[in-house]
């Protein structure tokens, strides 16, 4: 028998590790709270869930500047890591507020609800800070799994079940697919690991090995169905349809930013001399992605399915972010990442709102002179869709700027074009929301506004964010750099 | 003698599993896949990867197929009788993918594109690699190995839920459509 | 390959014996059939329909929570023969990966997932 390390109990850094130690022990309370049964109305799973994302976010805060690799290089804890780990905290806990009163309305049990939340948000972290394959594939199917159950949350409710299964059959094919590329890697360099892989192609380039190519391009497909790229998006539009909103708002933000987090990491990491091999591949998924997205965001009628559209285009514009590469191509996605986050947010926020009990309220035509009934409602709608259209003085404004200029930097010309085409397609259906609610008669039954406090509190905060990052982005953006320097 | 084993199993696993495509049964294509699943196993344990082959007869052909028959028995099939264009295409997907994994598997070998595992554990020869494959589990497949546990977990969550719908509220569970038979 | 000699030893003795019991069954019962004998016996009654009547969903539940832990129990396997070596540590390690798992139980008990109804 070889000569094998014992293990030590790791010298691990547990602070390094605090936030999936957090979400792992919220979780683990959230069901033991079960036993003591708490009245239907009760707050006490939505205080839990909120408690434990504040404590993750806190603790990777705490050890923000330190630089770890934890079991052997598995789990690295550096500037990106903690970005997104704040990132999807962040994500979560507006999920959660938004989610409040909205479940109890819809008759959601919580505790469950709330444990999947959370070991959503687990998943997303430890797919952000893998350094491995293997864990990055693990953290990606504990982040869709829960998601998978929590779209098919109402089970009653017939567009539920059809959205879960078609998000969960689609998604299992997306993870058939993200395996069999991480086992054609492993077959091509002889090992999972990012950084191993990277020395690996030092010695022995891989630029013509079609068993490393072949495994980029399943691992490339398998992320681009967590991201919703075209034409990779199919259940994307039902998934969002038909999930429960404030889920909708959370995994249309925490999944596509989870998914472009590993993405940025393998390509940057282990990837990086076969740049010119990936870069047509991409470059053409952003162009359809962008151009699909936006086109069909046109048609539509509900909110929700006009949304999702609009969450594709955007997967879109940060995949021009990731072409551009580098420091700054990485940097802009980031940002772009987090700023999106706010404000689609924000929107679905809005819509978490409309309608009392279990009605959806989700056409555009039911937001007819909303904007005079509600102003402060009518304000904050107009504003994040302003801001998505990439309109200034918003965040996403700023965030198209940066990933624009990114991708001239890096000489992609045609892109940008493109890119700057699509924004101006865009505008016409984000206006068309604002139209309907300041300038048509509602029709029928006026919509009914369930206001609850912390779902304003959550969209106070994306309002204020949306603006402050409009006028004031130097400081996000400076964090977004100093993030990806770890990666290079 | 392991060159007899090999082929004796090779050849059990390509003629169960063309069993499993071809026969019109479902019940009948279930159990063949417990037989490839089994000489699978066996090929396994002739490459001393004993904890593979452990795993292939306790949990495929054990849990898995359960799960399977289960399916099968609730959705209540009977033979396949499904014609027409829609069952040509699936066919001729799998030819393609078929192909595509067979045309992969001999390039590999004789391009050798793949130059193997980079890490210096060889399996040992003698009985026994289990316990090599602990003392890598535990010691640097540690953080897999935990999250492997908060994955089942949300799976028990995922099937309470989806399963038992709203049994909390006191309720109890309602039927679930369909559950007539 | 010696040490896999048992195995084999143990599957060519079940293949024998499922084989034999079988073949020899066939080959020695005596085949004197009317139509009396044919039909259902005295406690019996005729089958009516379809024999395979559709499986409760219940049964469902049951299977994929049987999956999830024989995946739990496979992996202490490779625990249990490596214990001595692995030591506290080991234990330790072993322990968050059951007491998660256990808590999973536990909720299963409280949501009276594994009761027939």
């Amino acid at each position: 028998m070889n000569v094998l390390p014992t293990p030590v109990l790791l010298a691990v850094d547990w602070w390094a590790l605090g936030a999936v130690l957090a979400l792992s022990a919220g979780i683990l309370l959230l069901l033991l709270l079960e036993f003591f049964p708490a009245q239907a109305r009760s707050n006490r799973s939505a205080i839990v869930a909120l408690l434990t994302l504040a404590a993750a976010g806190w603790s990777v805060f705490h050890v923000r500047d330190a630089k770890r690799e934890i079991f052997g290089g598995m789990f690295v804890h550096d500037g990106f890591t903690v970005f997104f780990t704040l990132l999807f905290c962040a994500a979560g806990a507006l999920a959660v507020l938004l989610s409040w009163d909205y479940v109890k309305r819809t008759r959601i049990n919580q505790a469950e609800y709330y444990a999947l939340l959370l070991s959503a948000t687990a998943g997303m972290i430890i797919m952000a800070a893998s350094n491995d394959l293997i864990t990055i594939f693990l953290g990606l199917e504990l982040m869709s799994l829960a998601l998978y159950v929590l779209v098919g949350f109402q089970r009653h409710h017939l567009e539920s079940n059809e959205a879960a299964l078609k998000y969960f059959l689609l998604g299992a094919f997306a993870s058939g697919f993200l395996l069999y590329g991480i086992a054609l890697l492993y077959g091509a360099t002889g090992t999972t690991g990012l950084g191993q892989m990277a020395a690996v192609m030092i010695d022995s380039p891989m630029l013509g090995n079609p068993l490393f190519l072949l495994g980029g391009l399943l691992l490339i497909i398998g992320f681009g169905f967590k991201v919703s790229a075209v034409p990779f998006h199919m259940w994307t539009p039902d998934a969002y349809e038909g999930a429960p909103t404030s889920i909708t708002a959370f995994m249309s933000v925490g999944a596509k930013a989870a998914g472009f987090a590993a993405l940025l990491r393998v390509l940057m990491r282990a990837m990086g001399d076969v740049q010119a091999d990936w870069i047509p591949i991409l470059s053409g998924l952003a162009i359809l992605t962008m151009t699909v997205g936006n086109i069909t965001a046109l048609l539509q009628n509900n909110l929700k399915r006009m949304l999702a559209y609009s969450s594709i285009a955007h997967a879109g514009y940060v995949l021009i972010a990731v072409v551009a590469g580098g420091r700054d191509g990485a940097a802009s996605a980031l940002f772009y990442l987090a700023i999106y986050a706010v404000m689609n947010l924000g929107a679905f926020g809005v819509l978490t709102l409309l309608g009392r009990e279990r009605e959806e309220r989700v056409l555009i035509s039911d937001l007819a002179g909303l904007g005079f009934r509600h102003p402060a409602l009518g304000i904050a709608l107009t504003l994040f869709m302003i801001s998505l259209g990439g309109i200034p003085p918003t965040a996403g404004f700023m965030a198209k700027v940066y990933v624009f200029s990114a991708a001239l930097n890096a000489g992609l010309v045609p892109l940008v074009i493109i890119g700057v085409l699509n924004s101006v397609v865009a505008i016409f259906y984000y206006l068309r929301v604002t139209v309907a609610l300041y300038m048509e008669e509602p029709q029928g039954e006026p919509v009914y506004v369930s206001w609850a406090t912390p779902g304003v509190i959550a969209l106070i905060a994306s309002v204020v964010l949306t603006l402050w990052w409009g006028i004031q982005a130097n400081g996000l953006l400076a964090a977004a750099q100093r993030s990806v320097l770890g990666l290079l | 003698m392991t060159e007899a084993l090999f082929i004796g199993f090779a050849a059990m696993l390509v003629a169960s599993s063309l069993l499993v495509i071809l026969h019109r049964n479902p019940v009948a294509s279930a159990l063949f896949l417990v037989l490839a699943f089994c000489s699978l196993a066996g090929i396994y344990l002739l490459f001393h990867a004993e904890f593979i082959g452990m795993v292939q007869i306790i949990v495929y052909a054990g849990a898995i197929m359960v799960l399977f028959l289960f399916v099968i028995m609730y959705l209540n099939l009977q033979r396949d009788e499904e014609g027409g264009v829609h069952i040509a295409l699936r066919r001729g997907l799998g030819w393609v993918a078929g192909t595509v994994v067979l045309a992969e598997g001999v390039f590999m070998l004789a391009r050798r594109w793949a130059p193997g595992p980079l890490t210096p554990e060889v399996p040992g020869e003698a009985a026994g690699n289990t316990q090599q494959l602990g003392m890598l589990l535990f010691s640097r497949y540690l953080f897999p190995f935990e999250v492997t546990s908060l994955v089942l977990l949300v799976a028990i969550i995922g099937v309470v839920v989806i399963a038992k719908g709203r049994s909390t509220a006191g309720s109890g569970t309602r039927p679930a459509p369909g559950e007539d038979g | 390959m010696r040490e896999y000699l048992p195995v084999l030893m143990f599957l060519a003795v079940a293949i024998a014996f499922a084989a034999g019991t079988i073949g020899l069954s066939s080959i020695i019962v005596p085949r004197r059939s009317n139509a009396r004998k044919m039909s259902a016996y005295e406690c019996g009654v005729e089958p009516v329909g379809n024999a395979r009547a559709r499986f409760s969903v219940k049964f469902y539940l049951v299977a994929v929570l049987f999956i999830l832990f024989d995946i739990e129990a496979v992996f202490l396997y490779p625990w249990a023969v490596t214990f001595r070596q692995l030591g506290l540590v080991g234990l330790i390690e072993m322990m968050v990966f059951i007491v998660i798992l256990l808590i999973g139980y536990l909720y299963l008990l409280k949501k009276r997932a594994l009761e027939w109804d």
